[in-house]
């Protein structure tokens, strides 16, 4: 039994620490290993696509840099100018190592480019459709319904076959396929705030509607738009990837890792595998913990599930 | 029942309406539709009589229904590439990619459903755990990759199976399929496996959350009141009300197979419709791709028609609610 004497309360009482909503969120997140791993993972990945040019052995797309003699090198091979290609080299002798650094940076960009643009797209029709209702909302749901049903990657293909090449239309097709998603989710979710008291007493006090939409509806939706929000990065991704693979995606000017991959295809019938599989295995590493961190915050975040 | 099918084929039609209005807008309003319609390699005289025999000369609106007169006599144009009707040869490729479609289902749902339905009912079991885990992998592998690390390891360095092409095909009621033939079924289990990949997660998990659910349910436990015997409660019982879900998402999903076989396609040199999308791009054969753009946007449109009125009539609470809506 600790006695507790007056001039050594302060120090000696530990002081439990508040409660907040975010330290509530944080102890729930790491209560998954799975999600601290893939946490991490996520962090590693992004930092490499930031800093690729800083730690990649070499510059894949500086020609002075390259030399055809050390195309096609196995893994751990020596290179001419002093160093190892730890993960071979391809047909150009480029490094992979390095190609896949500024693959990543590509296709993060891409991937996080495209979903900002059709989680904003999304949320506008989405919150526009349950504040409004009626008619409306008939409307814009039932063109979220429709596009819904077509798979992703016949809307992608659709709109390339139309469009043609570029890296901004590839953008414009991963946020089309998108944007619904968002919408559906937004709505939903809005629907049921805007019943709440809140909403009417923040009516009632005389609020603009558009204040009311974006300062009071909006930020109480946000929890399921950032689990929809990093699932969709994973799959604007691998989209991504699959459309430069087929060769209807990014242009060769950006060498995402999906044209990477594509680039080692013909050389895996001779047995060179490393230049398809090591950046495989990087778009594998970044939809696998995008996924990990996803599966925890929904269900951190799901109000249903939450003690 | 008629109400409901009604109102859905009403859907249906606009819905193709729409859609022919934005292919036809795609290609014909944004692009250049001579480009896209006369052969880039004929010269000026061809060049306008094309363009007279076209009807690009007058009014959009004029144009557009004589782009819907062609699509219904089903006249969309000949290949640049294969000099034969673009329809025509969608048809000849639309076999291929049904049976790999299907045979991709079959495998997803075949090793699908039992992993998930023991997934559910033991939850706790480390297998389960397993089951599951595999099951996050699967969502996240992008199919393309698998398959060239498919080739790799069992064509390439074991030489176990073909990679390329379809193989020997035979015939069967009249259907000519390669999953007749021993080398047809050997050169179609890599994509196949492949594409099923895909959907086996999906499959897997809703079987796992229908097994679950359905445990708790009070007609489990009356079944098991009645002294019949757990197989017989989990593999009648239970197994029926799982197949709700699964019906629709086999469903739906099948489409999504359809349009994913463009990815295995490629990859494995499968002579279905989706490489010669792939191709048609490639090539700018751009009357393959208008009329493959109308024929898979139909087919989706009649697949997610057959679903909602298979899903009524499995489950008359939709149906009820439609009725009264």
């Amino acid at each position: 039994m600790a006695t507790i004497l007056p001039n050594t309360a302060l120090e000696s009482v530990p002081v439990a620490p508040v409660e907040t909503p975010w330290r509530r969120f944080v102890t729930d997140f790491m209560a998954s290993p799975l999600a601290i791993v893939g946490l991490i993972m996520l962090v590693a990945i992004i930092a490499i696509a930031l800093v690729a040019p800083l730690i990649s052995p070499q510059n894949p797309y500086d020609l002075n840099q390259l030399d055809i003699l050390d195309g096609n090198l196995k893994p751990g091979s020596k290179a001419g100018p002093g160093y190892t290609f730890w993960l071979g080299s391809d047909d150009q002798g480029r490094d992979m190592l390095s190609g896949i650094f500024y693959g990543l940076r590509i296709s993060l960009g891409v991937g996080v480019m495209s979903s900002v643009l059709a989680l904003a797209l999304g949320l506008s029709v989405g919150l526009l459709a349950a504040y409004t209702g009626g008619r409306v909302e008939g409307f814009l749901m039932r063109v979220v319904d429709i596009q819904l049903s077509f798979p992703a990657i016949l809307v992608a293909l659709i709109l390339l076959a139309v469009l043609g090449e570029g890296t901004w239309k590839v953008i414009a097709a991963l946020v089309t396929v998108q944007w619904a998603y968002y919408a559906r989710t937004v709505r939903g979710t809005a629907l049921v705030e805007r019943r709440k008291e809140y909403i009417e007493a923040a009516l009632c006090l005389g609020l603009s509607h558009r204040r009311v939409m974006f300062r009071h509806l909006l930020p109480n939706c946000l929890p399921p738009l950032i689990v929809v929000a990093t699932v969709q990065v994973a799959h604007a991704i691998a989209l991504e990837a699959t459309l430069s693979f087929l060769g209807i995606g990014l242009p060769i000017t950006s060498p995402s890792l999906g044209l990477l991959i594509a680039n080692g295809f013909e050389y895996l019938l001779s047995g060179k595998y490393w230049i398809s599989f090591f950046p495989g295995v990087a778009l594998l590493l970044t939809i696998v913990s995008i996924n990990l961190v996803g599966d925890q915050l929904r269900d951190v975040l799901n109000p249903r599930l939450q003690k | 029942m008629t109400v409901f099918i009604i109102r859905r084929l009403m859907q249906t039609a606009v819905v193709l309406a729409v859609m022919s209005l934005l292919v036809f807008v795609g290609v014909f309003a944004i692009g250049d539709p001579t480009a896209i319609l006369v052969s880039p390699d004929s010269d000026q005289i061809e060049r306008d009589r094309a363009i007279a025999a076209l009807g690009l000369d007058k009014p959009l609106w004029e144009q557009y229904l004589y782009f819907l007169y062609g699509a219904f006599r089903g006249d969309l144009g000949k290949s640049f590439v294969f000099n034969m009707p673009a329809l025509q040869l969608i048809m000849q490729r639309l076999p291929a990619t049904l049976e790999l479609a299907f045979a991709a289902l079959v495998i997803a749902l075949v090793a699908g459903i039992p992993l998930g339905m023991y997934a559910g009912y033991r939850p706790e079991s480390p297998v389960s755990k397993t089951i599951m885990a595999g099951s996050i992998l699967g969502f996240s592998l992008p199919t393309f990759w698998v398959g060239l690390m498919m080739i790799m390891v069992f064509a390439v360095q074991l030489g176990w199976l073909p990679s390329t092409g379809r193989g020997q095909v035979g015939t069967i009621f009249g259907i000519t399929t390669s999953l007749v033939t021993l080398d047809g079924l050997a050169h179609v289990l890599l994509p196949a496996v492949n594409l099923a990949l895909l959907k086996l997660s999906l499959v897997c998990r809703l079987a796992r959350a229908g097994m679950r659910e359905n445990l708790l349910m009070d007609y489990v436990k009356f079944a098991r009141a009645k002294g019949l015997s757990a197989r017989r409660v989990v593999l009648v019982h239970v197994f029926k009300n799982i197949l709700i879900p699964l019906v629709t998402v086999t469903g739906l999903e099948l489409g999504n197979l359809i349009a994913f076989s463009v990815v295995t396609e490629t990859v494995f040199a499968w002579p279905g419709m989706g490489k010669l999308i792939i191709d048609s791009i490639n090539n700018l054969d751009r009357p393959v791709i208008v009329a493959y753009l109308l024929v898979t946007v139909s087919m989706f449109v009649f697949i997610n028609l057959a679903v909602d009125i298979l899903y009524s009539i499995l489950d008359p609470r939709v149906r009820l609610a439609e009725a009264k809506g």
